[in-house]
């Protein structure tokens, strides 16, 4: 009976009278050589302690020297998202001491963030485009790694990450569903992958995500406090941690309780959010100018540089592929959802004009061979031209697209120096029978089946298939299957 | 400006130092005579004046290529800590009683 | 108290004629240490290893491949690292701290055959202008051992003053290098900021703090300036060339006086009549010059210490008991291990400093204090570049007065404060100063004039002193 009670409490909140306000903080890793200020190398799963300098140490009489790559690729993520690039900014320290942070201070940019104001596009809740506003984008540096469960006396603290180059990512509390976050990391993730500037792997903390998440009636236009979560190692999670957050929140305002504006962590064996409730006082981390390091100025030639030289884009790719070359949205965003793949597509497309061929055997054939062989694209040795050998041979007829795929490119997948008609020839699948030949099979067939071939003209037409697969393995698959079957026509029908 | 005991231990809190009873009556009433003496700076007008950040104010930038150089060793960057293992620093946690 | 050597080139000239070798120089210097071991100057001595190089050198002097500095004998202050050394910035807080690598300014005076002999106390991270804040206890003035020899750079001071060897490094924030070289008799050189990479100079005040050299004799501090200079890639705000020694022909100069500071009440009768006597001579020489309004003398200080605090209260947050260091025995738990490492390891000086700091760049007082300060800074900048878009050079007295007793001024924080009055300026502005002897008090005690350049101009400082320095011979 209690259980009733209180199953019917949680019926009656009305869920559905609120609507979920979400803004994003993602930090992401570049992919750099060195450091964001020093010169030890940026490498992941490495032993603790040996990728460090006395720089990235925090030793004393050390100086931060600004990494020239960071700045491309902070440049080149704010150009991709259509935001501001400022010619003109300094860094600055923020003050916090923490034992994975040797210097006592992480370099940052406060006041004068190198990116600001753009926007991604996603695809909402009913796949439609939806403009997600991007705040800013900034460069600051990763912090070690403290360990405290892994000794049962001591913390251990290791320094390798320490230094790590990281852009910080900001948007406007525009996403409005947990689908939503997820879609715009998805896309993010695939961004800064095509721009080469991060790995976006969020098991392995290249890419991180905090999230601020408040509830407000629908048709509210103010926000209401907001909580902010942590912790969240796959995108699935944030999605998992928003929904949970909302659904928290909701019950919170509905019960009468008030919101504390607080950081929260996610716990992602239970899916649930809790209070990091720290007994530090409030925050003051003091940012002020970094003086160890100039303003920074950033000329506009280097800006366009940098422009004239950014890859495809995503959205551009399937924009292009659906408007030019008449594939399926589908199709185009299958295609670019991984950055290899596409520039594999970019290549073939170069080659050939059989575009809706190209991608439906890149769909098809190849993705299943991909999958059952349990590579990655990236691993895929196949090549543009090996592919377009085999649309060739399709298209002009001597190979079969079913023989092709069955045939051919198992073996291409394993010979990438072969090639489609090479393949073709040596495995004796070239439908190359002539005329004649193709009669005097199907004479052979006709002649010793007089009964099949009474049937037939009875009535019988699906007598047919019969007599093609007779002739199709008799000729050894060299019959080309539309000039055989006219043949058997004609000679039934006579 | 006056310092008072609270704003002392605020600012002890974020500097991460103790202070005993006695050292911070002495920084309340130090604080309190160099912020006197700081007071000064408000006999400048300094009205549309743009903050120095940087004496040398120049548009070059000193940066650095992303080339990596290796130069220590594991053992030498634990080489300074005060307790070490082979592999990392190591700091004693606060054990609970139970 | 006249040294056996008093510059580069008498000792190069003995060791060309023989009359010393280069480990028989640096047995003087080391006998020398033992002798004065009572003034507290050195808290090391690399006395093999600086034999050793004597004897490797001394075979490149025979061989007639010879660097710049070759004879050079030098001192560095216990701020500057020098690769599997320690340096400890005279702090309990890096209690047996060895540094990893050479800053660049030390490593520049090696690879021009220099000796470096050892490293000398100065004021806790550079924090003060007795060298009474060591943690290895005071250092003697040399003039007069009941004084102080001034700070933050006093051990290198009293190094050169007392002849233990013949030239130091020292770092000059606030005057920390002008200062006591003023207190003890001898040439001290704040370069312009950016000139010299601060790589291997334990911070204090970033946008402040300079490596310079102190010496008996001007050219050599320019020769040390030369082979220290330009960039090195390991200082982001190191953009300007290298300095090249030029001797600029005497010719007649346009010389300021700030007025404020020679009519400012707590200057010494003796220091202001031997100065005015200057002018005269310097006028009677040819040279043109005036007294100027500067009217922010008494922001100088207050400007200075809310920058320099605040910019230590962040510097300093890197000694933290956990990565290297002094670390609180007995401390649990990493919070613990900061508060009671930091509270044990620092002194009361740097302890205040930090407070102070940390206080200026908190929320609710940034605008009020530091951001205050920094514009006051432009202001101070853009006046002094005023005058000297109208003169060659600026000059003041060092300090205002000579070295007080061991004691006399520890008790109260804001009158050691301003010891630097005159000598903060070319720190808040950037540009180059140098303090050369002046004169001594009746009772013996030195004082010295300061000479302030246009930034860059070097050449145009040495040109200044040189001249100066011939007029001040002449009294």
């Amino acid at each position: 009976m209690e259980e009733m009670v209180e199953s019917t409490a949680v019926k009656n909140i009305p869920y559905d009278d609120y609507e979920l306000v979400v803004g994003l903080e993602v930090h992401m890793q570049l992919s750099t050589q060195s450091k964001a200020y020093s010169s030890d190398a940026n490498l992941f799963g490495e032993l603790p302690n040996t990728l460090i300098s006395p720089i990235s140490l925090g030793h004393p009489g050390t100086l931060p020297v600004v990494n020239a790559k960071s700045i491309d690729c902070a440049i080149q993520l704010g150009l991709a998202m259509n935001m501001q690039i400022h010619q003109d900014m300094y860094f600055a320290r923020k003050n916090y001491f923490y034992a994975d942070l040797p210097k006592g201070y992480q370099i940052t940019q406060d006041k004068t963030p190198i990116c600001t104001g753009g926007f991604l596009d996603i695809k909402d809740e009913n796949d439609q485009v939806k403009r997600i506003n991007i705040t800013r984008a900034h460069l600051e540096e990763d912090a070690g790694k403290s360990m405290h469960d892994q000794d049962p006396f001591d913390t251990l603290i290791d320094l390798n990450r320490a230094g790590v180059p990281l852009i910080e990512v900001v948007s406007e509390p525009d996403l409005r569903s947990s689908k939503e976050a997820y879609n715009y990391l998805t896309e993010l993730r695939k961004l800064v992958r095509y721009l080469g500037i991060c790995d976006g792997n969020m098991e392995e903390g290249s890419m991180r995500c905090d999230a601020n998440i408040s509830v407000r009636k629908k048709g509210d236009t103010h926000f209401n406090t907001r909580c902010e979560v942590k912790n969240m190692n796959s995108i699935r999670n944030v999605q998992r941690a928003i929904e949970y957050e909302m659904k928290r929140q909701i019950e919170c305002v509905e019960n009468g309780e008030t919101i504390v504006q607080e950081t929260r962590n996610f716990d992602a064996p239970s899916g649930t959010t809790q209070s990091m409730r720290s007994k530090e006082r409030a925050h003051d981390y003091r940012y002020f100018p970094e003086p160890d390091i100039l303003p920074l100025h950033i000329t506009l030639e280097k800006i366009e540089s940098i422009k004239s030289q950014l890859p495809a884009l995503p959205q551009e790719l399937v924009a292009k592929y659906t408007q030019k070359l008449g594939l399926s949205e589908y199709d185009a965003l299958v295609i670019t959802q991984e950055k290899e793949l596409a520039l594999w597509f970019e290549e073939v497309i170069q080659k050939t004009t059989e575009y809706k061929m190209a991608a439906n055997w890149v769909m098809g054939p190849i993705k299943a061979l991909l999958n059952e062989r349990a590579i990655e694209i990236s691993q895929m040795t196949l090549s543009p031209d090996q592919l377009v050998g085999i649309l060739n041979l399709i298209a002009s007829g001597k190979v079969s697209s079913s023989t092709a795929a069955e045939k051919i490119l198992p073996v291409l997948f394993d010979q990438p120096q072969s090639d489609a008609s090479e393949i073709a020839q040596q495995m004796n699948l070239v439908q190359d029978a002539g005329d004649d030949e193709i009669e005097k099979i199907a004479q052979d067939i006709l002649a010793a089946w007089p009964d099949k071939v009474a049937a037939y003209q009875a009535g019988n037409k699906g007598l047919m298939g019969l007599f093609m697969g007779e002739l199709m393995k008799k000729s050894q698959g060299k019959a080309n299957p539309k000039v055989a079957s006219g043949i058997i026509q004609k000679l039934l029908d006579k | 400006m006056k310092i008072d005991n609270e704003t002392v231990e605020r600012l002890a809190d974020l500097a991460k130092l103790e202070l005993s009873p006695a050292a911070k009556e002495e920084m309340v009433k130090d604080l309190t005579n160099m912020l006197d003496f700081i007071d000064q700076l408000k006999e400048v007008d300094v009205e549309g004046v743009e903050p120095l950040i940087f004496v040398n104010e120049t548009t070059k930038n000193v940066l650095r290529p992303d080339e990596v150089k290796q130069e220590i060793t594991q053992e030498e960057a634990l080489k300074n800590a005060p307790q070490k293992d082979m592999y990392y620093f190591r700091v004693p946690k606060v054990m609970n009683q139970a | 108290m006249t040294p056996r050597y008093s510059s580069l080139a008498e000792i190069q000239k003995d060791l060309g004629s023989g009359s010393i070798t280069l480990p028989e120089l640096v047995r003087y210097y080391l006998q020398q240490i033992e002798n004065k071991k009572h003034l507290n100057a050195f808290i090391e001595v690399f006395a093999e290893e600086a034999l050793q190089r004597a004897e490797e050198l001394q075979k490149k002097w025979d061989s007639g491949e010879r660097g710049k500095l070759i004879g050079m004998v030098v001192g560095l202050k216990d701020n500057l690292c020098f690769k599997d050394h320690q340096v400890t910035a005279s702090s309990k807080i890096l209690e047996g701290f060895t540094s990893l690598y050479t800053g660049t300014a030390v490593q520049r005076l090696l690879d021009e055959d220099a000796i470096v002999i050892g490293r000398l106390s100065c004021d806790e991270f550079a924090m003060g202008s007795s060298n009474e804040k060591s943690v290895y206890g005071p250092v003697l003035n040399p003039v007069n051992e009941k004084c102080v020899p001034g700070g933050s750079s006093g051990g290198s001071a009293a190094a050169v003053a007392a002849d233990l060897c013949l030239a130091t490094l020292g770092s000059d924030t606030g005057g920390s290098i002008r200062q006591p070289a003023a207190y003890t008799n001898i040439v001290g050189l704040k370069p312009t900021y950016g000139r010299i990479s601060r790589y291997g100079l334990i911070a204090y005040a970033s946008s402040f703090d300079q490596i310079g050299p102190m010496t008996h004799q001007i050219e050599d501090s320019f020769l040390m300036l030369e082979v220290m200079s330009g960039p090195d890639g390991m200082d982001g705000t190191l953009y300007a060339s290298g300095y090249h020694k030029e001797a600029i022909p005497a010719s007649p100069m346009k010389i300021a006086v700030l007025k404020d500071c020679l009519h400012r009440e707590g200057l010494n009768s003796e220091i202001k009549s031997r100065f005015l006597n200057l002018i005269e001579k310097l006028k009677e020489s040819g040279h043109t010059v005036e007294e100027v309004n500067f009217p922010y003398v008494d922001q100088l200080v207050p400007a200075y210490y809310v920058l320099t605090t605040a910019e230590a209260s962040s510097n300093l947050s890197r000694f933290d008991g956990i990565h290297y260091g002094y670390r609180a025995k007995d401390a649990k738990g990493i919070e613990a291990t900061y508060k009671q490492s930091r509270t044990e390891g620092f002194g009361t000086e740097v302890k205040r400093r930090i407070m102070l700091g940390t206080f200026v760049l908190s929320s609710g007082y940034y605008d009020a204090y530091y951001s205050r300060a920094q514009k006051v800074r432009r202001v101070i900048q853009n006046k002094t570049n005023e005058i000297l878009s109208q003169y060659d050079v600026i000059i003041t007295p060092t300090t205002a007065d000579t070295a007080f007793e061991m004691g006399k001024k520890s008790a109260d924080p804001i009158a050691m404060y301003l010891e630097d009055i005159f000598t903060v300026q070319a720190n808040l502005t950037g540009h180059p100063a140098i303090s050369i002897p002046l004169g001594k008090k009746e009772n013996g005690m030195p004082f010295a004039l300061q000479i302030l350049a246009p930034a860059f101009q070097e050449n145009q400082l040495l040109q200044a002193a040189k001249q100066m320095e011939q007029c001040i011979s002449g009294f």
